[in-house]
């Protein structure tokens, strides 16, 4: 079921007065119960937590269990304790996130000087992203400092990111730079 | 957050200062009402008259940059009028500690202060201790070198007058906000602060914190339900992510990153671990060792071993005494000597302060990787505004990750809850989950280093066994973030066979016995299950809304942390009917005979510190168990900047004296000095207020949102809001485009003449503030026309986090 631009804007009007959108989907009467068949019949039930602010809201994700098996609807879980059903304007437009054609769906590559982008194939991009690492890091790995004492770094690489990824993801991503030896390690919770 | 969003609720005063809740994070607002409908205070403080403002009770504006001098004067409002917490302050606070004679404040300065480093030798704050490094206290906080009589003294200049003339809040209005405020120093009574990046991006930021924690003890908030220290954490995961660390100056689980001087495992252990000869305190970092060794088996695995300390070596180490913050990396990277770049699921060319610096600095790589969702300003950087691309030789390799419903794995949420979430859909076309294209990198260095390269030790050794049938495993990660027996083992009289969770971090060992990637997440996923994926919708038996099996959250599932202050020494609550814990052990003769807490999971089970007869129990542990004395610190002597907030100005402010003080800003601030770290302090070029904001609609630098048409239509142009006043100086209509300058950049914006800013009655001039969101960038919309606030924003910042002072600069507006 789409939202339509007017009835969205109606239903996030709301916000306006810094009020919380209550589970956009359930309320739209002229299209319930068809949308109700969708979820239901036709759709597979996820929770998933709101990837925008920090209040960690509960929706419902319903997935299409036919065609392209992309997501039909996202709504406010009315069991999760904190939000009740409630999304504000970001967190009911979710479901624009993920069914987007503005996003990269390919690995892309840009040559010194170019252009343009080109597109290329996982294998092709994390294997010479490995290969630039161990340049870069073996050209002036750092075993001593100044001071003669050990310090088994790298200053030539740096990284930025992610409070956007999930908890074990940041776990491997930390672990894989400190094996590296970066110190430059950054994100988010910085600024 | 001390605290967690549904105990929101439960408070009888809520000051939202340095937030804006009702539009940045607008469903936690639920709870703010239902403490308004139950009798509740809303007080809203800021700049400008926000939505959240429209809700409260009290609203009052200050100038950007002046929140101490603001809350020095409650400090000194609920001093001179008694309005504090006496037991609590005496029971719980290390206001009774004694300070040694070498402390002195004088000038805008405290003492050790070192002008040519402009750095402070904190030995001079120190606490005069006994034979066994106890601190010497006296709890009837009447003696003069007693915190609590230094704090009172050195908040006695913070008059309403004075404050007034360097915040342009009327003296009214603080007064009727303090006396507001400070009634929650009534026993029974629980004050809230909810506050946000409006308080973390300043040169005093930390130091802006501090005196509200200073508050909050005084007035015995700390603990309680409706009460709380509770920071507004911005991303969804940006609890989780600092827990785990992606930060310089940290690993997993609030450990030190090892400095090069701690030279061996010992060493850096030796160092990092506090040491009490206090019985009564609990110190619970002494088992510092645990954690650390624990993390390095889960770094190492079985390549870990006591013989070649567990692998300590193979981890890099830091300068000591030298920062290797945002602001430092991106000023290295502009220099030129950083070559090679990861951007991951981040935007600086957007979100960075002083834009402008750091565009100019990634032209400068060999080469970047941009894993994003959306192409970006930070991966297209090449081809933005005034670059020209044949010049510009980085490298660029863009990979596209998934959104997250199309992957598993938990985040952390700002009241510290671990929720699991599971795949919706498949990732899109080719992109993949974030856990993939880590693993499968991970896997190509291991092959690329495979027959030597320098120092190969670190990533040949690297447990990566997170795949399952060749694809990333987020349980795998989740269970080696909770921690394993690597081996039977005995611990606290329990046998535990190899390869078995460790059911809670007081399991863990030093002795390489158990791994563990991050001790705080220890419990999370145990042999019971995945905690974080609980969903009971069943209370606690005191019905505050802690809801211990939805989800989980750290530490042990703890919901409201230092929640053993929330009790009077005999372990009674000091409010009756929210009562976050109760001690309920039987008592014989006037004493405790067993041990028993009810409520929340008690901040340690040990007995209270008094018996129901009055008589003092010697088995028994201070309730603030992570400091080293056991103590909540009204003094904090590790701070950069002094153990007592100062009023200074910004570094870029309106007026050339600082009112409190003759020091005019933080004398330790971190000052950068490219050529494209401009200041302009008093310049008449540049004469109005500015600060920075977001909108409901758009997410920080709108990457995820600006891409989507339906919160585009509600707020698709970046803006600027001035009031009548200024819009009537500067001729400027409602709707029209204009341009704002910092001494860094400028940034065209449409123009809104509202009445939400209004100009401040500074020292008897009238100073004009205006404000812009941050949600911006050339990237999307297509028009190329919207761009990003921190073009103007300074790379300076706060001496103890080096968070950018992005709150409070200075700019000019013009029409086009």
């Amino acid at each position: 079921m789409d939202v339509t631009r007017r009835t969205f804007i109606q239903v996030t009007g709301a916000t306006a007065a810094g009020l919380a959108v209550s589970g956009l989907g359930f309320d739209l009467m002229p299209v319930k119960a068809h949308a109700q068949m969708l979820k239901t019949k036709y759709a597979r039930e996820t929770t998933t937590i709101c990837p925008y602010c920090a209040v960690g809201c509960g929706a419902i994700v319903h997935t299409s269990k036919r065609g392209d098996g992309r997501v039909i609807n996202i709504e406010g879980d009315p069991d999760h304790v904190i939000n009740r059903g409630s999304l504000c304007s970001k967190g009911a437009s979710l479901k624009q996130l993920s069914e987007n054609a503005n996003r990269i769906t390919e690995p892309m590559y840009r040559a010194p000087g170019a252009k343009k982008w080109q597109q290329v194939s996982w294998d092709w991009a994390l294997s010479e992203i490995a290969q630039r690492v161990k340049k870069t890091r073996d050209a002036n790995f750092t075993s001593k400092n100044a001071k003669g004492q050990v310090v088994n770094r790298t200053t030539d690489i740096a990284s930025v990111g992610s409070a956007a990824l999930d908890n074990e993801e940041c776990w491997i991503y930390q672990a894989m730079l400190r094996a590296m030896g970066l110190v430059y390690v950054e994100h988010q919770a910085r600024i | 957050m001390t605290n967690h969003w549904i105990d929101i609720k439960n408070s009888d005063c809520i000051l939202i200062m340095g937030s804006n809740a009702a539009e940045n994070h607008p469903v936690s607002f639920k709870y703010v009402t239902e403490a308004q409908k139950n009798g509740a205070k809303l007080i809203s403080v800021d700049p400008r008259f926000t939505r959240t403002s429209s809700k409260a009770d009290i609203y009052t504006s200050l100038r950007s940059g002046t929140d101490i001098a603001f809350l020095g004067g409650m400090m000194k409002y609920i001093l001179d009028n008694n309005l504090y917490n006496q037991e609590y302050v005496a029971a719980y606070t290390n206001g009774p500690f004694l300070v040694a004679e070498s402390f002195k404040f004088e000038d805008g300065l405290f003492s050790g202060y070192d002008k040519e480093k402009h750095k402070y030798d904190k030995s001079q704050w120190a606490f005069q201790t006994d034979g066994n490094g106890v601190p010497k206290m006296d709890r009837s906080l009447k003696d003069p070198r007693c915190v609590f009589q230094l704090l009172k003294k050195h908040f006695s200049r913070y008059n309403t007058k004075l404050v007034s003339d360097i915040t342009g809040t009327p003296e009214a209005d603080l007064l009727k906000v303090y006396k507001t405020y400070g009634a929650s120093g009534e026993k029974g009574k629980a004050a809230t602060i909810m506050y946000a990046m409006g308080w973390t991006q300043h040169t005093v930021g930390t130091q802006n914190i501090r005196t509200m924690a200073i508050i909050q003890l005084l007035l015995g908030n700390m603990g309680v339900a409706g009460g709380g220290v509770n920071a507004l954490r911005g991303e969804s995961n940006v609890q989780g992510s600092t827990d785990h660390c992606l930060l310089w100056h940290i690993w997993p689980g609030y450990l030190k990153t090892p400095r090069a001087s701690n030279v061996s495992l010992a060493a850096y252990n030796e160092k990092w671990t506090p040491q009490s000869s206090d019985p009564l305190s609990a110190n619970w970092w002494q088992n510092y060792p645990k954690y650390s060794v624990s993390l390095l088996k889960s770094f190492f695995g079985e390549t870990a071993t006591a013989e070649n300390d567990f692998g300590y070596e193979w981890l890099p180490k830091v300068d000591d005494g030298k920062a290797y913050s945002w602001l430092d990396l991106f000023d290295e990277m502009y220099k030129g000597t950083i070559k090679g770049f990861f951007a991951w699921g981040q935007n600086p060319a957007c979100s960075g302060s002083n834009a402008g610096k750091v565009r100019k600095a990634l032209a400068k790589l060999d080469w970047m990787v941009n894993v994003n969702i959306f192409d970006n300003e930070t991966g297209s950087f090449w081809e933005g505004p005034d670059m020209d691309p044949a010049a510009i030789n980085t490298e660029v390799f863009m990979l596209p990750a998934a959104v997250s419903v199309e992957k598993e794995g938990s985040i952390t949420n700002s009241g510290r809850w671990m929720q699991w979430r599971y795949q919706g859909p498949k990732p899109l076309g080719n992109s993949r989950p974030d856990g993939d294209i880590i693993l499968e990198l991970g896997n190509k260095l291991k092959e690329a280093y495979k027959d030597g390269g320098a120092f190969p030790e670190p990533i040949k050794n690297l447990k990566w066994d997170y795949f399952t049938d060749g694809q990333y495993d987020p349980h795998k990660v989740a269970k080696e973030i909770n921690g394993y027996f690597v081996k039977d083992t005995e611990v606290k009289g329990k046998t535990f066979k190899k390869g078995t969770l460790v059911p809670s971090f007081a399991y863990l060992l030093a002795d390489g016995s158990t791994s563990s990637a991050n001790w705080l997440y220890c419990n999370s996923y145990t042999e019971k299950g995945n905690m974080a994926a609980r969903r009971s919708q069943k209370d606690a038996p005191n019905n505050i809304g802690l809801y211990p099996e939805f989800s989980w959250c750290w530490p042990v599932n703890r919901r409201i942390i230092y929640n053993r202050a929330s009790v009077d020494l005999k372990g009674q609550p000091w409010d009756e009917k929210d009562w976050v814990v109760k001690f309920a052990g039987d008592s014989a003769n006037g004493k405790y005979v067993s041990k028993k807490w009810i409520g929340d999971v008690p901040d340690g089970g040990w007995y209270p510190q008094q018996n129901p007869d009055g008589s003092t129990r010697k088995d028994a542990k201070y309730a603030f168990i992570m400091r080293k004395h056991g103590h909540a610190q009204i003094f904090g002597p590790g701070r950069a900047d002094g153990p007592f907030p100062e009023h200074y100005e910004p570094l870029e402010c309106p007026i050339d004296k600082n009112m409190l003080n003759p020091q005019r800003v933080n004398p330790v601030a971190p000052v950068y000095g490219a050529d494209t770290d401009a200041f302009a302090t008093c310049d008449p070029r540049f004469p109005y207020v500015a600060t920075t904001y977001r909108v409901s609609e758009h997410w920080q630098t709108g990457l995820m949102t600006r891409t989507q048409s339906y919160l585009m239509e509600l707020q698709p142009q970046m803006f600027v809001e001035m009031s009548e006043a200024l819009a009537k100086l500067k001729e400027i209509a409602n709707g029209e485009r204009v341009m704002v300058s910092s001494a860094r950049g400028a940034v065209e914006c449409t123009a809104i003449v509202t009445k939400r800013f209004t100009p401040f009655k500074i020292a008897g001039a009238t100073i004009h503030q205006v404000g812009m969101p941050w949600n911006y960038g050339w990237r999307w919309p297509k028009t190329g026309k919207e761009d990003s606030a921190n073009l103007l924003t300074p790379s300076t910042g706060d001496p103890n986090t080096r968070i950018p002072e992005t709150k409070a600069f200075m700019v000019n507006v013009a029409r086009i």
